[in-house]
């Protein structure tokens, strides 16, 4: 069986490092700065509509990456399997690996496994390394009152997907995950003389949990506007159904990017001329104040906008 | 593609607008249904009424209704009677009198959330040796779908799966508040999912015998905004009618189809309400035809479980519409959805956590 994995991952993810069958990968960047990022991928159940833990493994990491505006170069992941697991369905994961790696530009180069007992996991753990562009500074500390908060699509999409295939909670729905690799939409807008002040991938928390983080430590409020968040029908229905708010729901396919004022235009046409940003929208702004988040109703009024407590559950209808 | 909120901008804008220049006798407006609470704390309504007319939330949200002595007896359930609990998931956070259902799941205890009955006959179909206990809550919206699953069992004869029945019947509840000299309604919003099942003639008796202005809405914000102005209208003609505004998905007399089985499977009963106590005939348990998967039957006979609703909360007002929420003193300090000190903050639809979460800023 060992031999059967080392040779699926070898097969698959094949770049010279990984292919030296080394305990270690020696790598060469040649940049002052470098980003280092690492995560570990539970998700239940490990396939679902628009993905599987495989392009979850990758995409996350590379986007956690790309956050800091770094071009994300290389992986390493760490899989930890339930003895037992039909050896297609690991095809299928590293299958999906490859191909997010490909998409992104990014090699996996040194790797481990191991198998535990029937009926955990699969686990991946992918840590990644990137090389930051000189002069780029992007961090969650860094939005000013007068910068633009856009959000490059649509929200909520993985989060439903995911719940809609949970075991018990069947509903059927047409919404697929929208996971995807971010890092081309950053260095588009770096390349295009863009840079953004902040970049976060909303994930868990979804898009309320991001903006109240940032606002926290950028010590502002983000002000956003109800009629102009970008989403799909099928989430907004399920959302509706099972009684959440589209703003906790995570994604792993879009991010915010809370650039300044007078960059707000030409950000928001790079954004929408790259592959996953087609649908980006500016869904509010910075402004002074005390550190939080406010959305305008769609009546005009202001209300406050929470993270969300706890596990999500659904409700009775 | 779409967003957040779909309604037209310049058909709420007229709405709104026909709303704010209201002259007319005071109304005090109770939104019936949870899901109305939700949508008109999220547009923010309440603060662009015009003077003289006020939105409360009533008794609609099915979790906050139900008294404590129910999730009390789930978790007896699950602890002492080791059978597996299923349950619509907000249900699970709702406080009993000394934990929820979620930390009982924590401990290890098997509870469940499941979306539909049908997630909970699975449950029990693939847990053979188990008992599989279905936490039966909610009005004419949920009941006749649980009573489908009761059919379901007895015809394929799924002995371990029983219900919990705390099920309730919308009007007696409607015409308990209007007998309760503390509330001040005067004017239904009456609940578009319920009124589904029950039709809107059903609202005629309580209008005429009450003079409460009544009016159907659906939950889109045109849509609850429609109704509003419709019952304004009303109260400045002077007028008492029902009203139907959501004509797309209620009819006069309702899904007979799903009032049948709900006829054959329950029966009703007096049932005791969170806020609202005991009303007589308020209540859906199951018929004694179907004794054999309830599980008040199967494992609580004899038990005693003594109930002790949380000290302070001020529930019982709120789903009275006596108070607002923010009027608890606990409401935003001690109790938020971190920490609900009751079912009406812990619920996305009660009406302490609607109005918690969108509260103005
Ligand atoms: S704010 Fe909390 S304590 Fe007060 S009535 Fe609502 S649920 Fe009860």
């Amino acid at each position: 069986m060992r031999e059967l994995i080392s040779e699926l991952f070898i097969r698959n993810f094949s770049n010279p490092y990984l292919d030296k069958l080394n305990d270690f990968a020696a790598v060469t960047i040649d940049s002052g700065r470098i980003a280092l990022s690492t995560d570990s991928f539970v998700v239940e159940p490990w396939s679902f509509p628009g993905g599987n833990l495989g392009d979850l493994a990758v995409c996350g990491t590379v986007n956690d990456i790309s956050m800091s505006g770094a071009t994300p170069l290389y992986l390493t992941c760490g899989f930890i399997l339930p003895e037992g697991m039909p050896f297609d369905d690991l095809e299928e994961i590293v299958g999906a690996m490859a191909r997010r790696a490909k998409e992104s530009g990014v090699q996996i180069v040194t790797g481990d496994t191991k198998v535990v007992e029937p009926g955990a996991g699969p686990f991946i753990n992918t840590a990644g390394v990137g090389a930051i562009p000189a002069g780029v500074t992007i961090g969650g500390e860094m939005a000013k009152p007068g910068d633009a908060v856009i959000v490059t699509g649509a929200v909520g999409s993985h989060g439903i997907a995911v719940l809609s295939k949970r075991e018990g909670l069947t509903f059927s729905t047409d919404v697929i995950s929208d996971c995807a690799p971010l890092n081309k939409i950053v260095a588009s807008l770096i390349n295009n003389g863009i840079i953004p002040r902040v970049l976060r991938d909303p994930t868990r928390g979804g898009v309320a949990g991001a903006l109240n983080e940032i606002a926290a430590q950028s010590r502002v409020e983000i002000e956003i506007d109800d009629t102009k968040i970008p989403l799909e029908e099928g989430v907004r229905s399920a959302c509706e159904m099972l009684g959440y708010d589209p703003l906790h729901i995570a994604n792993e396919g879009c991010m915010l990017a809370i650039v300044a004022g007078e960059d707000e235009e030409k950000a928001l046409k790079i954004i929408r001329g790259c592959k996953y940003g087609e649908r980006a929208a500016s869904i509010g702004t910075v402004a002074g104040g005390q550190p939080r988040v406010t959305a305008r109703t769609l009546l005009g009024t202001k209300r406050l906008v929470d993270p969300p407590s706890g596990e999500l559950l659904p409700r009775i209808c | 593609m779409n967003h957040l909120d779909r309604s037209d901008p310049d058909l709420l804008k007229k709405l709104l607008k026909r709303i704010r220049v209201y002259a007319g006798p005071p109304l005090t407006i109770m939104e019936v249904c949870g899901t109305h609470t939700v949508s008109i704390a999220r547009m923010g309504l309440s603060t662009l009424l015009p003077e003289g007319v006020s939105l409360l939330s009533g008794p609609g949200c099915p979790v906050c209704v139900t008294p404590i002595e129910f999730f009390d007896e789930a978790i007896y359930l699950a602890r002492e009677k080791n059978v597996v609990i299923a349950t619509y998931g907000d249900a699970m956070r709702v406080p009993g009198s000394g934990a929820t259902l979620l930390e009982v799941k924590a401990e290890g205890g098997q509870v469940h959330p499941v979306y539909s009955t049908t997630d909970a006959l699975n449950l029990a179909i693939k847990n053979k040796d188990r008992e599989v206990v279905f936490l039966g809550l909610g009005f004419e919206t949920t009941a006749p779908t649980v009573a489908h699953a009761l059919l379901t069992a007895k015809k394929q004869r799924i002995d371990n799966f029983s219900v919990l029945s705390a099920h309730k019947v919308l009007l007696p509840a409607m015409e308990a508040l209007l007998l309760d000299p503390e509330v001040k309604v005067n004017a239904f919003l009456c609940p578009g999912h319920a009124s589904m099942v029950l039709g809107w003639r059903c609202y005629e008796e309580l209008a005429s015998k009450y003079g409460v202005p009544s009016v159907v809405a659906g939950f889109e914000p045109h849509e609850i905004l429609l109704g509003i102005n419709m019952l304004l209208a009303q109260a400045k003609s002077g007028g008492v009618h029902v009203e139907n505004a959501y004509p797309k998905a209620v009819s006069e007399y309702g899904n007979t189809a799903a009032l049948d089985i709900l006829g054959g499977v329950f029966k009703k009963v007096d049932s005791n309400w969170r806020g609202l106590g005991l009303i007589p005939g308020s209540g859906y348990d199951l018929a004694d035809d179907f004794a054999k998967y309830d599980a008040r039957e199967k494992f609580l006979k004899g038990v005693e479980i003594i109930s002790a609703e949380p000290a302070g909360c001020r529930c019982a007002d709120v789903l009275r519409g006596v108070i607002p929420p923010a009027k608890c003193p606990l409401f935003a300090s001690r109790c938020n959805p971190k920490a609900p000190v009751g079912a009406c903050m812990v619920s996305s639809e009660g009406a302490c956590g609607a109005h918690y979460r969108y509260r103005e800023a």
